[in-house]
């Protein structure tokens, strides 16, 4: 096909970014997938052949301009040609979370008006038969792995490669057909629709222009210079913005290779054979690492072991200063950290598969202050950002040198962003959600008067213009001098340290904070353990003054990090106490996905955060629980109330930034 | 498990006849006067109670076990000898009550032993890595990727049996079993021991083999409900005669086979 004339019409839209990658780098390598054991790939020049034989397919199921195009199945080649087939028709692709259940699907396909579904296999096949019959605009279903269709015989199930031979035979008869097709999308075309996970009702279709997708990827790109030379693993859900915005919009602005698993069990394997360039994962991902490197150097020889603490000791002292190119390391820890990078960190860095990285972002929850020093002090690049689906996951994010553990950077580029009086953090960017499908109201109330998106979290930007996220904003209340009381901020930095597993923080409309604090019984009776104090249970051993003592360290030390930042200083914990139970969400202290209910908690505990205010020294209280196996009993406890060192507010380093900063959340 | 849809398959010619078998060690005698037989690409359950004589009819059927009358007719063809090996070349294949998979060997290695037979490089050749051996590697690789594949067991290629969980080992064994591209696949007891999801798992994947490639599959389970779902006709033992054979409702309600077996109470 001739190529696009690049000045006549602008790599604008999704589609016709492909057909200049098609253009320029024909023979480079675009997508990879691991099949029968072997890394198979896939050309620029081919992917542009296979979209296009899947687009003009699809317009023999009468798939049309402003339609949205259903998505489901892990990430696989196939799927992602489905996306770019569905934009160069103007069609709008609508990517399913793969392991919802039927039921689940229900509601996205009938809201999204899903005429035609393109799916992985018979696994997401079944689902879609079982819930058919309630779909009534669900007219043909597209599968690709032709693994166990052989007996469905039903009439509107069609094979991917058959739509694809369908749409090779209409490319014969009618060559320039696709082009025109291209070249009618407009950059302020609905590019893709991506559901909100609907935590908080109905889940809501939010929907991206081309315009603000290729905003996004292009400004990411720019920041951490990523270029074809880049490869990406993608194993992270397809319906995810983040995925959509990584392995899809930026491999597109870039031009970088993205690599699909063999399977979502394979995904450590592959990543250590591929060894990407551009790397994300949430906490939990590098929590599990991490683990599982600690364990195995537990059964590895005294040698290895000795070397390995020894070096990680010099990599905790100096890696992350070298990494990130700071003065002040002495000459002798450089030596010792090049050694170490000989003997330790470069092979640990291969076992991870992380050999190759350049950058790695990790978002979605708090990073534990350990596991993040841990990876940039072997030499990772592991960096954070903040952002949602509304905003392209592309808000904030850390410039390569200025890393700071508890803030989610600078804001990126082209993204302007403020703390509105109440403490939200507000964004306005072209990267910008251009409407929740369906829901003008829904999208009347996300944006404020003057245009800027209310993110629902509460933040503020610390002496070095850094946003720091201290919780949603609903959660965030007020001491009773005025200043900000961020319970979950305060709750997260307890729960950092190992020997704490739960923490509730009060403090809205107080004098000041108290907090109570449930331990981590593995944690802190291993610790008693190897003191041989001898416990005869949790309630026992959360009332020993020794771990009293421990928690108390804990909370002095989360008290000097907050006396540090003057936005939060007047937050640290005053008194606190260890509850005699752990907090169950069998008794409804905790949400199902482990959220503390701080309201009921305070309810059910009234006379212990009297007590906490109060001044008393102890306090006696008897609960009723509920065991696993449904009968109910009683523990009563007499609790001791420990008072904790509260630091004086250091002098901010800038006092301007500082009173501009306590002015926008005043 | 219910909700599998057992899809239809053309069912074809006796493949294999067995015919007034007995078989006694001593004065035990395992199996008496059974005779059944089994057609082309369906599953056919043997079942019975626990020492009934089903293992011992698999074991005859494979050519481990030498009965003292009777005879086995395998595509057409009485067999004159009984012995395993003569069995495998027919493309008789089975996997094991116990399982019998080398411990200290990959995942992968354990499968390409199923290719043993299929082999015709010689030692030496293998040895050197050198000529055919070399291309032939490859291809059985290939043969071999495509179960691993069909079985969902890629993220344990590399992992040496042993340290898999048992329902794992149990899926290795039936690939094992597969890589010898059976016409007869003969499985002993594949559910036992297994938990809900893994039951379900194996029976996808034993309906999938037989559909997929047209095994015919005979197999001894005491799970009645996977049973009954999953076979086209079962055979019933006790005290090694058979006292019913037939379709699964017929078995089912049939009055021998529920005092003998399935109990008053069901």
């Amino acid at each position: 096909m001739s190529a696009a004339a690049p000045a006549a019409h602008p790599a604008d839209t999704f589609p016709r970014l492909l057909l200049e990658h098609a253009r320029a780098r024909a023979s480079r390598t675009s997508i990879r997938e691991k099949d029968l054991g072997i890394w198979q790939s896939w050309t620029w020049a081919q992917v542009l052949e296979e979209t296009r034989a899947l687009a003009l397919g699809l317009t023999s199921l009468g798939f049309a301009r402003g339609e949205s195009l259903a998505i489901i199945g892990d990430n696989r080649p196939q799927l992602y040609w489905a996306m770019a087939a569905a934009q160069c028709l103007g069609g709008v692709p609508v990517p399913l979370y793969q392991d919802a259940v039927a039921e689940e699907m229900i509601y996205i396909l009938d809201d999204a008006d899903i005429r035609v579904a393109v799916v992985e296999d018979q696994e997401q096949v079944d689902k879609l038969l079982e819930v058919k019959a309630r779909l009534p605009k669900l007219e043909h279903i597209v599968y690709e792995d032709p693994r166990g269709m052989r007996h469905y015989t039903q009439p509107f199930l069609h094979r991917y490669a058959q739509i694809q031979a369908r749409g090779r035979a209409i490319h014969g008869d009618h060559p320039g057909l696709f082009e025109r097709e291209v070249m009618q999308g407009r950059s302020g075309d609905v590019a893709i629709m991506l559901y909100t996970s609907g935590t908080t009702g109905k889940p809501k279709g939010v929907r991206h222009t081309h315009a603000s997708l290729i905003a996004a990827a292009r400004g990411g790109c720019e920041f951490d210079r990523l270029g074809p030379q880049d490869e990406i693993l993608s194993y992270l859900p397809m319906a995810w913005v983040g995925d959509n915005l990584f392995s899809y919009a930026q491999a597109l602005v870039a031009g970088f290779t993205i690599n699909c698993p063999e399977s979502s069990d394979t995904v450590m394997t592959d990543l250590r054979e591929i060894g990407p360039t551009y790397y994300f994962a949430p906490p939990r991902v590098f929590e599990n690492l991490l683990t599982q490197v600690t364990i195995r150097m537990e059964d590895a020889s005294q040698v290895k072991r000795g070397l390995f603490n020894y070096f990680l000791g010099v990599a905790r002292r100096c890696g992350a200063q070298i990494l990130d190119r700071k003065p002040g390391v002495s000459a002798k820890d450089r030596l010792l950290y090049a050694l170490g990078n000989l003997l330790v960190y470069g092979p640990l860095r291969n076992v991870l598969g992380m050999s190759r990285i350049r950058v790695a972002y990790t978002a979605g929850a708090a990073i534990g202050p350990d596991l993040f020093r841990f990876y940039r002090s072997i030499g990772i690049n592991l960096k954070q950002l903040y952002g949602s689906t509304e905003t392209c996951a592309y808000v904030c994010l850390q410039p390569d040198g200025q890393i700071k553990l508890d803030s989610v950077g600078l804001p990126a580029p082209g993204v302007e962003v403020k703390i509105a009086d109440d403490g939200e953090v507000l964004v306005k960017s072209q990267a910008m959600l251009f409407d929740y499908h369906k829901r003008p109201d829904a999208t009347a109330e996300v944006f404020d008067a003057h245009g800027y998106f209310r993110t629902g979290d509460a933040g503020f930007f610390d002496q070095d213009g850094h946003l720091k996220i201290i919780d949603r904003a609903k959660d965030v209340g007020r001491l009773r001098n005025g200043a900000v009381f961020a319970p979950n901020y305060i709750e997260n930095k307890l729960k950092f340290f190992a020997y704490i597993k739960e923490a509730v923080a009060f403090g809205h409309e107080r004098d000041m904070v108290c907090a109570f604090v449930n331990i981590d019984l593995g944690a802190v009776g291993n610790w008693a353990e190897r003191r041989s104090i001898a416990y005869s249970g949790y309630t026992d051993l959360a009332g020993r003054p020794e771990v009293y003592q421990l928690i108390q360290d804990c909370v002095e030390q989360v008290n000097a990090e907050l006396a540090a930042d003057p936005m939060v200083a007047d937050s640290q914990i005053h008194r606190f106490l260890i509850l005699h139970k752990e907090l169950d969400p069998d008794d409804d202290e905790l949400t199902r996905t482990r959220k503390v209910r701080r309201g009921f908690i305070a309810q059910k505990y009234a006379p212990l955060v009297e007590a906490l205010y109060g001044g008393k020294r102890s306090c006696f209280i008897q609960t009723e629980v509920k065991f696993e196996d449904g009968r109910r009993g009683i523990i009563s406890a007499d609790l001791r109330i420990q008072d904790a060192k509260v630091h004086p507010r250091h002098e901010p380093r800038d006092p301007q930034r500082a009173a501009d900063a306590q002015r926008a959340v005043a | 498990m219910s909700a599998l849809p057992v899809p239809s398959r053309p069912v074809g010619e006796v493949i294999l006849a067995v015919e007034n078998i007995a078989l006694a060690f001593g004065g035990v005698k395992a199996l008496s006067d059974v005779s059944f037989d089994v057609r082309e690409s369906e599953i056919r359950a043997i079942i019975g109670p626990n020492g009934a004589g089903k293992s011992s009819m698999l074991n005859v059927i494979n050519g481990v076990y030498h009965p003292q009358q009777g005879q086995v007719r395998f595509k057409g063809e009485v067999r004159r000898r009984m012995d395993p090996h003569h069995a495998a070349s027919q493309g008789i294949a089975r996997t094991f009550q116990n399982i019998a998979l080398f411990k200290g060997m990959s995942v992968l290695d354990n499968i390409m032993t199923g290719r043993n037979l299929k082999m015709r490089s010689t030692l030496l050749e293998q040895a050197l890595w050198w000529g055919r051996s070399r291309r032939e590697e490859l291809e059985h690789r290939e043969k071999v990727e495509h179960i691993i594949d069909f079985l969902q067991i890629e993220h344990i290629r590399k992992t040496p049996v042993g340290r898999l969980p048992y329902g794992l080992q149990k899926r290795v064994e039936l690939a094992r079993a597969l890589a010898a591209e059976p016409v007869l696949l003969l499985l002993d007891e594949p559910m036992a021991g297994m938990n809900v999801e893994e039951k379900q798992d194996m029976c996808r994947f034993i309906l999938d083999v037989n559909d997929e490639f047209g095994t015919t599959i005979v197999l001894i389970e005491h799970d009645m409900g996977v049973v009954m779902d999953i076979s086209d006709r079962i055979v019933v033992l006790d005290y090694g005669r058979k006292i019913a054979d037939g379709y699964p409702a017929e078995v089912r309600s049939n009055q021998a086979v529920i005092d003998a077996y399935l109990g008053v109470a069901h």
